[in-house]
């Protein structure tokens, strides 16, 4: 029989059998559709965290006490501003240095409230984290200096507390204390599920003064270039040891935090798919299940097709075609259905999705080994069968 | 096993004398049924020649179906020697079978058995599909031979939109598409009212005299019997009584014969109980004799020593008032 007669004649049982050939396909185009729909929200989800790490400003150097792992707890900062001190020097260039010392605290304007993040920073933060500003003047080195109790709002910040005023040279009481607007960040949006808006900028010495510490959390280095990031963040972290032998310090780059993130992320993803790839085993059962009846309701027109010639593979490549087929015209339709939704919550939805070609392929090879591992025992049953038998069958 | 049958050289025939379409020699076919062996064959010797018009009759269980199958290829021997187009069926694989099927034997069912929801011309086209032929060239093949059983008009229609004379005049025609030496026709007329069924079988007789095509049909109907050149009588799993074809002894034309009683020649299985008992198919082996005597009803359908035209008349007329009761011809083309 030619290949195409096969194609044929397999299209023409399913359509024999219109609603049974569809609920089996179901099984199917629900798994792929699942496949294709979380591998892209995973996917989304990643793509977003790594343009928003890279948007943190490129060739950065991140200094932070302890290491930098997965399920390591924080660990209490040493570091003052002596040791930035220090690392300014070790880098050579004031102006490619940042730090951080930050904590939650309560910003108040008026009757209006809202609990914010506090950054006690350099006035280079800017240059190291790509940050502008939407109105104002940012932090300046006098301001820094001279522990000046201004700030910097952040977009949400601003809108919380002069949803009808212009925030610029007004007073702010960040934990009680009063600060002046100086300026008003450009929006950020969301990363990781966290309004990167909701922050306050004041001079590191200011902040300091606030919470009546000597500390910095970390340090931010923006290196001049990529390749001698590495050798870099080495010497400030030997001179960091050498200042403080009893704490171990990390310098991670952006690249490093990438890493973490996207191994993270993968493992995620990995995980949905293999859910969603139960169901898809699930619809697989099906469809030998539902072989297994046509290959017996057929049990006549298989003992005729035998008596006029068929020869087992013949009759066997017929039904697998059939189970292919099912698999196939379900995985195309579950991709169709799986991209659709994707880009549904794409756009509606704060759920980042994002379509990869390996995923529809994946998907869609799948389905089709599904439909000949799960065909081939209800084919190779149909091409054993003795035709007398067959034919006898009422 | 019958070896020495089986190495017989009587496979070769000598020269001027015709190529035999089917040779069966000592032919026996044993089922094991839960453990329990049946002999439904048990050494069956025949040959039919190309253009023989043979008619398969005995009772219920005599073996006729089975011998049926395996000479149409559907099964394998387990004894004996089995020899269809030339070819030994016991060296064949069953894909081999497939295509010997497909080349040498058309068949005719009691039930039709024509794929639903599939036209006339595509049920036709069907055995043409194995081989490979192109759809347009398998469409003019099927056409053609379904205006050669006179359903030219009803390329199209469906199984369900025939009636059962015609549905059994597609099957024919799917029979005979593929040009095969033996038609085997299992109860052709058994589904059909006495009018239809007289009608296909006229068809039939029609095919097997202009084409050559050699008819082999198995049938309860005395009347139908009586109207073949040759009778295989079977009982018990052997061959009781073969006729001899008097167009082979008397070189006759056959349309002069139809009808004709035959002329009965004792064949050389006629007595299978006394002449031959080397074999496994004989009641020498216990189990057969067993089997022989208490599965069998001891019911004379056959009486060769009769002449059949004497008994065809009341037995035709109470067959035909059933047939009319059973089954109602539909008036083709409503839908």
């Amino acid at each position: 029989m030619r290949v195409a007669e096969a194609w044929r004649v397999a299209l023409d049982a399913l359509r024999a059998n219109r609603l049974r050939s569809a609920l089996t396909m179901l099984g199917v185009i629900i798994g792929v559709a699942s496949v294709v729909l979380l591998v892209a929200i995973g996917t989304g989800t990643k793509q977003k965290v790594e343009q928003q790490v890279e948007g943190l400003g490129s060739n950065l150097l991140l200094v932070v006490p302890g290491r930098i792992e997965v399920g390591n707890a924080p660990v209490v900062s040493p570091l003052t501003l002596k040791d930035v001190d220090a690392v300014t020097r070790v880098v050579g260039d004031p102006d490619r240095v940042a730090v951080t010392v930050a904590s939650g605290a309560t910003a108040r304007a008026g009757a209006r409230s809202d609990f914010t993040t506090v950054q006690g920073v350099l006035e280079t933060t800017p240059a190291v984290f790509t940050r502008s500003l939407a109105r104002g003047r940012y932090l300046t080195g006098t301001d820094v200096d001279t522990s000046r109790r201004v700030a910097v709002l952040g977009d949400s910040v601003a809108r919380a507390l002069f949803p009808d005023r212009d925030p610029l040279g007004q007073q702010v009481a960040l934990a009680g204390v009063r600060f002046r607007v100086i300026g008003v960040f450009a929006p950020l949006g969301q990363s990781l599920g966290v309004d990167r808006d909701d922050e306050v900028h004041v001079p590191v010495t200011a902040a300091q003064r606030l919470w009546g510490t000597q500390r910095v959390d970390g340090i931010a280095v923006k290196a001049p270039d990529r390749e001698r990031i590495d050798e870099l963040g080495e010497r400030i972290v030997a001179e960091l040891n050498r200042r403080h032998p009893d704490t171990e310090f990390s310098a991670v780059t952006q690249q490093q935090i990438l890493g973490v993130l996207g191994d993270i992320l993968g493992v995620l993803t990995g995980v949905l798919a293999a859910i969603a790839g139960i169901s898809l085993l699930v619809g697989g059962v099906g469809v030998s299940n539902i072989m297994l009846v046509s290959v017996r309701e057929r049990t006549r027109e298989i003992g005729l097709r035998k008596a006029v010639g068929a020869r087992p593979r013949d009759i066997g490549v017929q039904f697998l075609l059939e189970a292919v087929l099912l698999t196939t015209i379900g995985g195309l339709t579950g991709m169709a259905l799986g991209v659709g939704t994707a880009l549904l919550v794409d756009a509606l939805s704060p759920i980042p999705a994002a379509i990869t070609w390996w995923s529809l392929a994946l998907a869609f090879g799948v389905s089709a080994v599904v439909g000949i591992v799960f065909g081939v025992v209800p084919a190779q049953r149909a091409g054993r069968l003795d035709p007398v038998v067959a034919l006898r069958t009422e | 096993m019958t070896g020495s049958a089986a190495a017989d050289p009587r496979g070769d025939p000598p020269a001027g004398e015709r190529v035999p379409a089917i040779e069966a020699v000592e032919v026996s076919r044993t089922y094991q049924l839960d453990g329990v062996s049946v002999e439904a064959l048990r050494g069956v010797s025949l040959t039919v020649q190309p253009g023989d018009y043979v008619a398969l009759v005995g009772p219920s269980g005599s073996g006729k179906s089975t011998l049926m199958h395996l000479l149409g290829g559907l099964d394998r021997p387990t004894g004996g020697r089995l020899v269809i187009g030339g070819r030994d069926v016991n060296a064949l694989a069953p894909p081999e079978m497939a295509t010997l099927r497909n080349e040498t034997i058309g068949f005719v069912f009691q039930a039709f058995h024509l794929l639903p929801r599939t036209s006339a011309v595509e049920n036709v086209a069907l055995p043409l599909v194995y081989r490979g032929m192109s759809a347009r060239q398998r469409r003019e093949r099927a056409a053609a031979m379904l205006g050669r059983v006179g359903l030219g008009h009803r390329l199209d229609h469906r199984p369900n939109q025939m009636s059962g004379g015609e549905q059994q005049r597609v099957a024919i025609a799917r029979a005979l598409v593929t040009e095969p030496t033996v038609l085997l026709a299992d109860e052709p007329t058994g589904n059909l009212d006495s009018v239809t069924g007289a009608a296909v079988l006229e068809l039939l007789e029609q095919l097997n005299a202009e084409s050559g095509v050699a008819l082999v049909m198995v049938t309860h109907d005395q009347e139908v019997a009586a109207r073949a050149h040759r009778r295989i009588t079977m009982r018990d799993g052997v061959v009781v009584a073969d006729s001899a074809d008097p167009r082979s002894a008397h070189d006759r034309p056959p349309s002069v014969d139809h009808g004709r009683p035959a002329t009965l020649v004792p064949a050389p299985s006629a007595e299978p109980r006394s002449a031959s008992g080397s074999g496994p198919g004989h009641p020498s082996g216990g189990s057969g004799g067993a089997a022989g005597a208490t599965g069998r009803l001891p019911r004379e359908v056959e009486r060769p020593e009769a002449h059949p035209r004497d008994a065809a008349p009341g037995d035709a007329v109470a067959r035909e008032g059933a047939a009319g009761a059973r089954e109602v011809e539909r008036p083709g083309g409503t839908a």
